[in-house]
C-alpha cells in the first residue's frame, strides 16, 4: 500500500536517472540471453573443454569459501569480540583486497609467493614447492581476492546478534571457546551462510589476480572466466555460452541470498 | 553458601562503591533506580565484569575476585545462576536443552543432562514444552524455563536481574508468588536486583537501597518501608504489604484484622496500601470509604510537603498526610486516630 503510494509520487528527475540505470544494468543480459544460439548450446556444453573449466572453477571457489571460513570467522570474531589493541587497522587491512585491483593483487601475490618471492624463494628451497601457474595459486588468488567479502559479512552478523547470550552461557559454565561453538556459532551461522555464499560467488568470477599468479592453463588454471575471455577472441559463440553458465550459477547465488538481501525492502 | 561482596567500579558516569553480605538460603533484594549501579554490581559478583576495587568471597573462604591480590575467577569457573530481565535463553536450543546447558558445559552426561532439566521443568511447571524453541513460549513461559536453567546445576550463589519487569501485569502476579515458593526452597544466596519495591517487598528477606551508587539503606522490607531514609526511599517503598487469607472481597489478615478489596480472590494473597491513599481522622467518619481501622499513631516524619504517619493497630499501615492537614488534626505520636481506605484503592496479589 504504502510503497505503491511513494512509487507513485517519484519525481521525474529521479524517475528518468532511475529508469535509465535499471536499463543500463538489465540491458546487457538481455543482450547475452538474445544472442545466444540456443540450438547449439547443448553441443557446446558438451564440448570437453568447458566441462573442465566449469568443475575448475566449482573446485577451486569450493576450495577458496572453505579456506576463508576456516580463516575468516575466527578472524572476523577478532574484529567483532576482541579488546584487542588497534582492531581498527586490523580491519583496515583486512579490508585492502575489496579495494584493491585484483590484477595489482595477482602481482602481489606473485612477489611473495612466486619462485623468487619472499615466501616462495623458501618454499622452493625447503620443500621444492612451486606455487605460481598451479591449481593452488588459483585457489590462493581467489581465497586473496574473496575472503574479506566472508569477514566483513561474518564480522557485522557479530555485531548484530546479541553478546549478552555469551555472558548467559558464561554465567552456566561455558568457557570463550564453548561459548564460540555453542552459542555464537549457531546464532551467526545466517551470516555465516550469506557470506560464505557471497565470497564463492566471488571467487567464481575471480579473473584479475587468477591470470596474474596462476596463468591460464587449461585443465590446471583456466577457470570460467579466463576460458569466457579466451573464447570471445577466437569463437564468440563459445564465449556466450560459456557466460550464459556463469549468469545461470549468479542467479542461483542470488537465489540463495533472496531472503537477506531481496526480502529487506 | 554465603556471599561476601565489596565491590568498587568507576566507569563513565557511574561510579560505584557498595558492600553486601547475604547469609544461606537468603534474598537480598539490590532497589535502586535505573542507573544506579545496581545491574553493574550484578555483572561484577557473575564474573562478567571486572571490578576496580574490593573482594567477592562466596562461603567464607572461596575468593572469586581479590583486586588487591589480583585473583579473578572468570565467569564461567564460579558455581552461579543468573536470571536476565528478557530471559535470554538461547534461540537456537529447545527449551529442554536451554535448561541442560550449564549441566553439560560442566561436564553431565547427555541422557542425566536431560533428565535434570525435565525434572526443572516438571517443579517449574512447564514440562510439556521442552521441546519447544524459545521463540514459541511466552513471557511467563519463557522466565520460569530461565529460571529452571539458572537453579538446574543447584548454585552457590542465584543472580536475579529485574527478573520480572519485562513481563505483563497478570503473568507478573503469577510468576512473582511462584518464584517466592521456588526461592524459600533454594538453600543457597540470592542477590535479586529490581526497580520495583513490590518485588524487593515480596521476594526479599532483606532490602539494600542503592542510590546513585552507594548503599543509602539496609534492613528487613518492613524496616526499610516503615522508616525510610530518604525522600526517594520514601516515595519508592512506603507500600504496606499485608500477609492475609482473601474470601471473595473480604481478606482477614494473618496479623488480625479485616480488609475490603474491590477485586475479589481467594486463598493466601498479599494486600498492598499505599500511603497516600490512607487518611486520617480524630473520630470515626461516616462515609463510602468500607476500610476503616482504629489505630495509634507511632510516629511522623516529614517528606517535603507531606508527614508519612506510621500506624499501629490491627492493621499497621503508613499514612501520607500534607503538612497542613498534619498539623491543623493536631496529631502527636501517641494520638488515636481513625484511617480510612478505599476498597478499590487496595491491591490485591496471590502470594
Amino acid at each position: 500500500m504504502s510503497a505503491r503510494r511513494e512509487g507513485a509520487g517519484v519525481p521525474v528527475p529521479l524517475m528518468v536517472p532511475a529508469a535509465l540505470g535499471v536499463v543500463f544494468l538489465v540491458l546487457p543480459v538481455v543482450g547475452l540471453l538474445v544472442s545466444t544460439p540456443w540450438a547449439q548450446l547443448g553441443p557446446r556444453l558438451a564440448e570437453p573443454g568447458v566441462g573442465e573449466a566449469l568443475r575448475l572453477s566449482v573446485v577451486s571457489a569450493t576450495l577458496a569459501t572453505a579456506v576463508s571460513l576456516v580463516l575468516g570467522v575466527p578472524l572476523a570474531w577478532v574484529l567483532a569480540r576482541s579488546r584487542l589493541r588497534g582492531r581498527s587497522v586490523l580491519r583496515a587491512l583486512v579490508t585492502v583486497p575489496l579495494v584493491l585491483p585484483p590484477v595489482v593483487g595477482g602481482v602481489a601475490l606473485f612477489l611473495v609467493l612466486g619462485r623468487q618471492g619472499l615466501v616462495g624463494q623458501w618454499l622452493d628451497a625447503a620443500f621444492g614447492l612451486t606455487i605460481p601457474f598451479t591449481t593452488t595459486a588459483v585457489v590462493i588468488a581467489e581465497t586473496f581476492v574473496a575472503m574479506p567479502f566472508l569477514v566483513i559479512s561474518v564480522e557485522g552478523a557479530l555485531r548484530a546478534a546479541d553478546a549478552r547470550f555469551e555472558d548467559a552461557a558464561a554465567t552456566l559454565g561455558a568457557d570463550r571457546w564453548t561459548t564460540f561453538r555453542r552459542v555464537t556459532l549457531p546464532l551467526v551461522a545466517p551470516g555465516i551462510a550469506a557470506g560464505a555464499v557471497l565470497c564463492w560467488a566471488r571467487a567464481l568470477g575471480e579473473f584479475g589476480a587468477t591470470i596474474t599468479f596462476a596463468g591460464n592453463f587449461p585443465g590446471t588454471t583456466q577457470t570460467m572466466p579466463l576460458a569466457v575471455y579466451l573464447a570471445l577472441q577466437r569463437d564468440p559463440d563459445a564465449a556466450i555460452v560459456l557466460s550464459l553458465v556463469l549468469l545461470a550459477v549468479s542467479l542461483a547465488t542470488l537465489l540463495l541470498l533472496r531472503d537477506r538481501w531481496l526480502g529487506r525492502v | 553458601m554465603s556471599l561476601s561482596a565489596q565491590v568498587a567500579v568507576r566507569r563513565g558516569a557511574l561510579d560505584l562503591a557498595v558492600d553486601l553480605e547475604v547469609a544461606d538460603g537468603e534474598v537480598l533484594a539490590v532497589l535502586g533506580p535505573n542507573g544506579a549501579g545496581k545491574s553493574t554490581l550484578l555483572r561484577v559478583l557473575a564474573g562478567l565484569l571486572p571490578p576496580d576495587g574490593g573482594r567477592v568471597v562466596v562461603d567464607g573462604a572461596e575468593v572469586w575476585d581479590d583486586v588487591a591480590a589480583e585473583v579473578r575467577v572468570p565467569a564461567h569457573a564460579r558455581h552461579l545462576g543468573m536470571v536476565f530481565q528478557d530471559h535470554l535463553l538461547f534461540p537456537h536450543l529447545s527449551v529442554t536443552e536451554n535448561v541442560a546447558f550449564g549441566l553439560r558445559t560442566r561436564g553431565v552426561r547427555r541422557a542425566d543432562a536431560r533428565a535434570a532439566a525435565g525434572e526443572w521443568l516438571e517443579r517449574v511447571g512447564i514440562a510439556e514444552l521442552g521441546d519447544r524453541r524459545p521463540g514459541r513460549l511466552s513471557g511467563g513461559q519463557a522466565q520460569r524455563a530461565a529460571l529452571a536453567r539458572a537453579l538446574v546445576g543447584d548454585p552457590a550463589l542465584l543472580l536475579l536481574d529485574e527478573p520480572l519487569s519485562a513481563l505483563d501485569a497478570r503473568t507478573r502476579l503469577t510468576v512473582r508468588a511462584e518464584l517466592r515458593h521456588h526461592l524459600a526452597g533454594y538453600a543457597g544466596s540470592t542477590v535479586l536486583v529490581t526497580h520495583d519495591p513490590v518485588d524487593a517487598m515480596a521476594l526479599a528477606d532483606r532490602v539494600v537501597v542503592v542510590e546513585d551508587g552507594r548503599v543509602v539503606q539496609a534492613g528487613t522490607p518492613a524496616d526499610v518501608s516503615r522508616h525510610p531514609r530518604t525522600d526517594y526511599v520514601a516515595r519508592l517503598v512506603g507500600l504496606a504489604l499485608l500477609p492475609g487469607t482473601a474470601a471473595g472481597s473480604t481478606v482477614r489478615l494473618d496479623g488480625g484484622g479485616t480488609v475490603a478489596v474491590a477485586e475479589e480472590s481467594t486463598g493466601p494473597v498479599f494486600v498492598a496500601v499505599r500511603p497516600e491513599s490512607v487518611a486520617l481522622w480524630l473520630s470515626r467518619p461516616d462515609g463510602s470509604p468500607r476500610n476503616v481501622w482504629p489505630a495509634r499513631l507511632v510516629s511522623a516524619t516529614p517528606h517535603g510537603s507531606t508527614v508519612r504517619c506510621e500506624l499501629d493497630g490491627e492493621v499497621p499501615v503508613l499514612a501520607d498526610v500534607t503538612a497542613t492537614a498534619f498539623a491543623e488534626l493536631g496529631l502527636a505520636p501517641g494520638a488515636a486516630v481513625w484511617a480510612t481506605v478505599k476498597a478499590s484503592e487496595v491491591a490485591v496479589y496471590a502470594r
